[in-house]
């Protein structure tokens, strides 16, 4: 497959994982942000190849784990309303909210579908003109514009049946906020490559500029991972931080102006929760004024019980970097993918997911 | 003129008799089915295997084949995995009220075709019908009866280290075949099913070596579920090579899509076999030359280390954990 | 969820595009892509059409790959 294929090259990836090994001569934390780099390293064993002064940390780059219980309980309470079609990327189905999950609502005879594109749930609310079609808006800057075009696209056709509950959340706040929190020391970002499809490299500027930590954007096949890992190791050993990108193919200085200005038309920032770190401002999306006809949380009333966080879940502090799946009495233990007990487990770019289905031997 | 099923098709009376004497088992007609009997009788002498399945896929209808196709090679699947050679079949039908006889007719039909190109006999079953909504469309439950020829001893529990993992073919086409066929996916995907009978396949190893020390039809669950299935009876460990995997580009791109992994999708048409290292590349050549083994390839072997574990080296040369599956990865696939 | 895969425009017509990844072929949108043409490489995410791939960008990257590969 043409633009996968070429980045999968063992003995291209084999000199650069030597190049990273000449290298590196001191200890190097650095964080991925997206839950994807999480899962594309582990799959590929990326870790086990990079020298010991190399540690990979996980960082919040999960939407779905990063989606408060509060959000989750939304969700249910929107499903359980009468005539409602819950339509959902597939990843939500099994995360635990407070009391139940997606899953289990289906199982008692809610209405849930799984989708792969808001084009399937315009579909099915065309389809089903007399019944409430709500989509729940899961994802970051990748993904906010494409329900932005949905809800424009609805807007067209003068669909009366088409909602969003938007639990969109921005990244560069999350990350100033965790390099402004010092918990845990980072010396380099992996940063996203999809959201920078989107939003561009200019955002990612300040963490060389004001922070002094090297940056990188990445895309996902292995031969890109390798290639950011072995620009940042290049940085943090030369002391002099950067913003580079190595996915030149996709990601553009100024981003994806039409998506940008798509999302700007239909979404406004808000403050949004974030699973383990709490309140952010502006690190949310919520639908503008002019689209309140499209917003599920202003049309439809519903007042779920009191939101509860599982005892002894370790996902905030694992979101955050500071903790990883090994440092948590649950992982595998009680919680594990069957019966997760927070979404870190469930998610399919969960890092303890990641870390319980991945984890080489000799790590 | 009625296209329907009914209820009254299943009660027992007149109309059952139609139904069944009339559509269902003529197509399979042999001495001891005609019989009409309560319960078929026949001889048997020898070691014999025994199997049981029942099918819910949805939809009943998929690129490569049906219901009633998987339900017949899933049982011959079954049995030529235990070394076994298929000879006896039952087919119990639960039919849901309003499915059109024509919709049965292809089902039979395809199920004909399956037991003229294996010679397997369908000796017994039974049919109901029953109200809406109570099954989707058709399920249907297949048990085969077969013996096992003298000095086959084939069992999950025999694989030693050092032993040879031959895998018969791309892995992944029925399950994506099935995903594709998802109401309100915007995909064409050209892939078919890879559902097909592999008792020629087998009595082709059997009579060609003795040493085949274990062999699995990784449907649902995929390779991944029946090599660690394998790992855990055996209580050995598993080493796989990702680039040795055999994989159709469509499969692939659909996997890449929609964020499946391949070593999970279910298969219906394929054999893990664990063989003797010193006959693997016989074996594999008489795979070869079956209709159904022509993609075959050695993918691992056996080790002694992390018993019970499947590490598979990627294509990058680092090693991971393949795991079982764990939860939902699709919708009903068998 | 930064699920997305490349794949090439085979027709567009208004807002939405065929696009064929490894044989199979998706019916996306292009609401955030206008300036696509035929015979273009799209990044495809959820089902849109979210980045067109620069061929030359892609080559300069193999290119840096192989160079450093030849040290």
């Amino acid at each position: 497959m043409r633009f996968i294929d070429e980045y999968h090259n063992a003995e291209l990836g084999k000199r650069l994982i030597d190049k990273i090994h000449r290298n590196s001569t001191r200890q190097a934390r650095l964080m991925e942000f997206c839950g994807g780099h999480t899962v594309a390293i582990f799959k590929h064993g990326i870790r086990q190849l990079l020298p010991t002064t190399v540690e990979m940390l996980s960082g919040p780059g999960c939407p779905v784990c990063v989606t408060a219980n509060e959000d989750l309980d939304k969700t249910i309470a929107l499903s359980r309303l009468p005539d409602v079609i819950i339509t959902t990327f597939g990843d939500l189905l099994r995360v635990p909210s407070s009391y139940s999950s997606l899953q289990q609502e289906r199982a008692e005879g809610n209405d849930i579908r799984i989708v792969y594109s808001t084009l399937e749930a315009l579909d099915i609310a065309r389809a089903n003109p007399e019944r409430p079609v709500i989509f729940i808006g899961i994802g970051f800057e990748t993904t906010a514009p494409t329900i932005a075009a949905s809800i424009l696209q609805a807007e067209q056709e003068n669909m009366k049946n088409y909602y969003i509950l938007s639990l969109h959340k921005l990244t560069p706040p999350v990350i100033k906020a965790l390099l402004d929190s010092g918990e845990t020391i980072i010396n380099g970002i992996v940063c996203p490559g999809h959201v920078s499809a989107i939003i561009g490299s200019n955002p990612w500027e300040f963490i060389p500029a004001e922070y002094n930590i090297a940056c990188a954007v990445s895309g996902f096949e292995p031969l890109d991972i390798l290639l950011c890992i072995s620009m940042l190791i290049e940085q943090t050993e030369s002391e002099q931080p950067k913003l580079e990108v190595a996915y030149r193919r996709i990601v553009r200085p100024e981003g994806n102006q039409q998506a940008i200005k798509l999302m700007e038309k239909v979404f406004e920032p808000c403050p949004a929760i974030w699973r383990g770190i709490g309140s952010l401002t502006n690190s949310g999306l919520k639908l503008k004024e002019e689209y309140q006809a499209f917003d599920a949380s202003q049309v439809f009333n519903v007042s779920p019980e009191k939101s509860r966080e599982p005892a002894g879940c370790l996902c905030g502090d694992i979101l955050r970097g500071v903790k990883v799946p090994l440092d948590c009495k649950l992982f595998k233990t009680a919680c594990t993918p069957e019966h997760p007990v927070g979404p870190c487990m469930v998610s399919s770019e969960g890092t303890c997911s990641a870390y319980y289905h991945y984890r080489g031997e000799d790590e | 003129m009625n296209n329907k099923i009914l209820l009254a098709h299943g009660s027992g009376g007149k109309l059952s008799h139609d139904l069944v004497g009339g559509k269902i088992i003529p197509p399979f007609t042999n001495p001891i089915i005609d019989k009409m009997d309560d319960a078929s009788v026949f001889e048997l002498s020898g070691r014999v295997a025994f199997t049981t399945d029942s099918y819910v896929v949805s939809p009943i209808f998929f690129p490569g084949g049906d219901i009633g196709k998987l339900a017949v090679c899933g049982t011959i699947n079954d049995l030529a995995m235990s070394g076994a050679s298929p000879l006896y079949l039952s087919l119990s039908l639960i039919i849901e009220e309003g499915l059109s006889f024509e919709d049965l007719e292809r089902i039979i039909n395809s199920i004909k075709q399956v037991v003229e190109e294996t010679g397997i006999k369908i000796v017994t079953g039974d049919t109901k019908v029953v109200n809406q909504g109570n099954v989707d469309k058709l399920f249907i439950n297949t048990a085969g009866i077969g013996l096992i020829p003298p000095g086959v001893n084939i069992s999950g529990s025999n694989a030693i280290a050092g032993d040879k993992i031959i895998l018969s073919g791309a892995i992944g086409d029925h399950g994506i075949a099935i995903m594709s066929q998802r109401e309100g996916l915007r995909f064409e995907m050209p892939v078919e099913s890879d559902c097909a009978p592999l008792d020629t396949l087998v009595s082709d190893m059997l009579a060609f070596s003795k040493h085949i020390h274990c062999m699995r039809d990784p449907t649902r669950g995929g390779l991944a579920t029946s090599l660690n299935e394998l790992a855990t009876q055996s209580g050995v460990g598993i080493n796989i090579e990702e680039d040795k995997t055999p994989l159709h580009v469509a499969v692939n791109a659909a996997c890449e899509l929609l964020g499946f992994d391949p070593f999970y999708v279910a298969n219906e048409g394929k054999l893990v076999a664990i063989v003797s290292p010193t006959h693997a590349e016989e074996i594999l050549n008489v795979m070869k030359q079956n209709r159904y083994g022509k993609e075959s390839t050695i993918i691992g072997e056996v080790v002694e280390e992390h018993s019970g574990k499947v590490i598979m080296k990627t294509t990058l040369g680092a090693s991971r954990i393949v795991d079982m599956l764990t939860g939902e990865l699709l919708p009903r696939i068998c | 969820m930064c699920l997305a895969v490349p794949g090439l425009v085979k027709s567009i017509s208004g807002h939405e595009a065929e696009v064929e990844i490894g044989g199979i072929t998706y019916r996306a949108s292009v609401w955030l892509t206008p300036e696509v043409k035929v015979g273009d490489y799209v990044l495809l995410h959820t089902g849109y059409a979210i980045s067109v791939i620069d061929k030359e960008e892609a080559l300069e990257t193999l290119k840096l790959l192989r160079e450093i590969a030849a040290i």
